[in-house]
């Protein structure tokens, strides 16, 4: 049994403006101790997904289907005294901006301890012990002065730290990190990946990764789901989307990706923008912005089906097999590189 | 710490300076002269100059200033240099002294002004957060129409309204009066909770416009607090809604609460002259007022001391409590 089934999820939020179909139809699953990736552009409803599987929208003009099966169990129809119990504990979040996501007026080493006896009897002397040992681990230096001090006082980079840690501290097992670097500089970013990753590790969790960096998941996923419009276009392993990606897509997305050792006067881009998640176009969601569009893509929304050959493989698009492997072969060639 | 409250007593000091010398000024400006009012209709110019002397507002101004000043000195160089307690000179128009005039009436004000302050934060405190909470209910819009009803009343009709219905028509409050906390007048009431009692409908006038103003600064700091990334961060560590509630959004909601707490209540601790006035509780507002009416300037200049005192200390109280509650703040 997986660890976390996602199927058929749907989170739509009621607006004055209509309703807007956040996600529409989500399904992934992630096996215990791995990694997923999760990309898509902004407003693709990657972090959406990963806010209803914890429980954390807004009560209030959201209305959520499907499931999200969690060692067997549903967490949308959880009781929320259940999801307390679960959140923060089995299942723990990052958020991506770590300078407003710790409380200001509670000294870190509060907030920690504050994590650590929601879910267990330890004594405050006893989880202070606690934290201090995942801030170590996390590496925060002085350790032991810098647990009384306040958020204000630690850098942006620390202060992802001690989210980590907070997340980590009672062993979950599912770990969801929402962008965890982009509000980092790329050398502390690295650093807070190679951090995840090593405590990922060591805590045996299973890591959901949203990014909209490609170079992330490519150094830590060992699955990716590629979404778009609130939906998934692709999903595989690394090696699948690396190596032969099936979706126009995802092609669009490599290939804006900036390479060092190709010398290209402008990077390749997606033309166009975003679809409105109020009135998604109609078919295909990606038809508007697709190169290869055919006519059957304005009516018919493709499924997401098994790619001939490689059942993990999965896919929605109406272009034929042969031409998506040309195109992707041709693709991997004029950026050669992308899975180095 | 220390360094910064030196600083602000030397603030204090300046402050207090330009406030007694304003006040000062303005009696000089205003035409008319004291010392015709203290001796009475009859008297002759003859007259009028000897109480102008006695009173000493024959002589210029700044000596006037400095004498005032030299009297309120903690300091005295008669006799070698000794301590002495501040005196603030005497009434131009009974010669009572005006130490006990301020101190007769500060203790009604202050116990009108801070019981009132506990009422209106607990009227505005629950009702805040609950709209907060539920934005567009039936409460929220009950409560907001209260906030308008509140800021639109004027003290004196609500305290006219109040003492006509609840005291006068069904004799449940008293409508006048203060009742002395420790040490009533022969044969007059006493004792706390007489002292409240009395109290009852002047916190509940003096409060419902506070009340008003609290509850709408409480909900929209609330609503705004809640939209924080730290609550989101609290409830994902899997606290329950109170904790989320009270450790996470009303400490940081507060905040600001804090700050206008402190200005209001030094505010109206120098008199709240409508509940004072419409209760006849003889307070700094009203002895304000009566003093003025009468040219008495040594009682409202010695009510304005007392009052520029109230507002420096409250305001040094809540930078301290402000340090405290907010960590981000560093006094130095």
């Amino acid at each position: 049994m997986a660890l976390l089934e996602v199927k058929d999820l749907k989170t739509y939020f009621s607006t004055g403006d209509g309703v807007v179909k956040a996600v529409d139809g989500v399904s992934f699953s992630i096996e215990k101790g791995e990694t997923l990736g999760i990309v898509g552009e902004s407003g693709s409803g990657k972090s959406v997904t990963c806010l209803t599987i914890m429980g954390l929208n807004a009560k209030r003009n959201t209305i959520s289907s499907g499931q999200a099966l969690f060692k067997g169990e549903d967490l949308l129809t959880a009781k929320p005294s259940r999801l307390r119990e679960l959140r923060g504990n089995e299942i723990a979040m990052i958020f991506q901006d770590p300078m407003t996501s710790l409380n200001p007026v509670h000294a870190v080493g509060k907030q920690l301890v504050e994590a650590v006896q929601l879910h267990s009897d330890l004594s405050k002397q006893q989880a202070r012990g606690r934290a201090l040992e995942l801030l170590k681990q996390v590496g925060i230096p002085r350790a032991d002065r810098r647990i009384d001090d306040y958020p204000h006082q630690f850098s942006g980079g620390m202060r992802q730290r001690v989210m980590i840690a907070m997340s980590l501290i009672n062993n979950p097992d599912l770990l969801i990190a929402d962008e965890p670097t982009t509000a980092l500089d790329v050398t502390t970013q690295a650093q807070i990946l190679a951090l995840i990753e090593r405590l990922q590790a060591e805590y045996n969790s299973a890591v959901i990764m949203i990014t909209h960096d490609l170079g992330v998941v490519a150094e830590i996923a060992d699955d990716i789901v590629v979404m778009y419009a609130a939906e998934v276009v692709e999903g595989g392993s690394v090696d699948d989307i690396f190596h032969s990606p099936h979706h126009p897509y995802t092609w669009g997305l490599m290939g804006s990706l900036p390479r060092l050792n190709a010398d290209v006067e402008r990077l390749a881009q997606i033309s166009g923008q975003p679809p409105s998640l109020l009135r998604p176009p109609s078919g295909c969601r990606f038809h508007p912005r697709c190169p290869y569009v055919m006519d059957i893509c304005r009516t018919v929304d493709p499924e997401l089906k098994p790619t001939p050959g490689d059942a993990a493989h999965l896919q929605a698009c109406h272009l034929d097999e042969a031409t998506k492997e040309q195109e992707a072969a041709r693709l991997l060639g004029a950026v050669s590189g992308v899975s180095s | 710490m220390i360094r910064y409250i030196i600083r602000r007593l030397i603030w204090a000091v300046g402050l207090f300076l330009a406030v007694t010398l304003i006040g000062f000024v303005l009696f000089y400006l205003i035409p008319a002269d004291p010392a015709k009012f203290a001796c009475g209709r009859a008297c002759t110019q003859v007259m009028v100059d000897r109480v102008a002397h006695y009173l000493g507002t024959d002589r210029p101004v700044y000596i006037q200033y400095l004498r005032f000043l030299g009297r309120l000195m903690p300091l005295s160089l008669h006799h070698g240099l000794h301590l002495k307690s501040p005196d603030l000179g005497q009434s131009f128009v009974n010669r009572q002294s005006v130490n006990s005039i301020v101190a007769n009436a500060a203790p009604q004000t202050a116990s009108l002004v801070l019981g009132g302050m506990v009422v209106w934060l607990m009227i505005a405190v629950p009702v805040g957060v609950l709209s907060a909470l539920r934005p567009r209910s039936v409460l929220d819009r009950l409560s907001m129409t209260g906030v308008l009803i509140g800021i639109s009343a004027h003290p004196v009709w609500l305290g006219l309204i109040f003492s006509y219905f609840v005291g006068y028509r069904w004799h449940i409050t008293p409508i006048a009066n203060y009742a002395n906390f420790f040490h009533p007048l022969y044969g007059q009431p006493g004792g706390p909770l007489q002292w409240a009692y009395h109290l009852i409908l002047p916190w509940l006038t003096f409060s419902i416009l506070f009340a008003a103003v609290y509850v709408r600064m409480i909900r929209a700091n609330v609503m705004e607090t809640m939209n924080e990334d730290y609550v989101r961060t609290a409830r994902a560590k899997g606290a329950p809604e109170s904790r989320v509630m009270f450790q996470h959004i009303l400490r940081n909601a507060m905040l600001p609460v804090v700050t206008m707490l402190g200005m209001d209540v030094g505010l109206a601790l120098g008199g709240a002259v409508f509940t004072e006035t419409v209760y006849s509780l003889q307070g700094l507002g009203y002895r304000t007022i009566s003093a003025l009416n009468n040219y008495d300037s040594p009682t409202v200049l010695g009510i304005l001391v007392f009052s520029t005192t109230a507002i420096i200390v409250m305001n040094l109280v809540v930078d301290l409590l402000y340090a405290w509650i907010d960590p981000r703040i560093r006094l130095s």
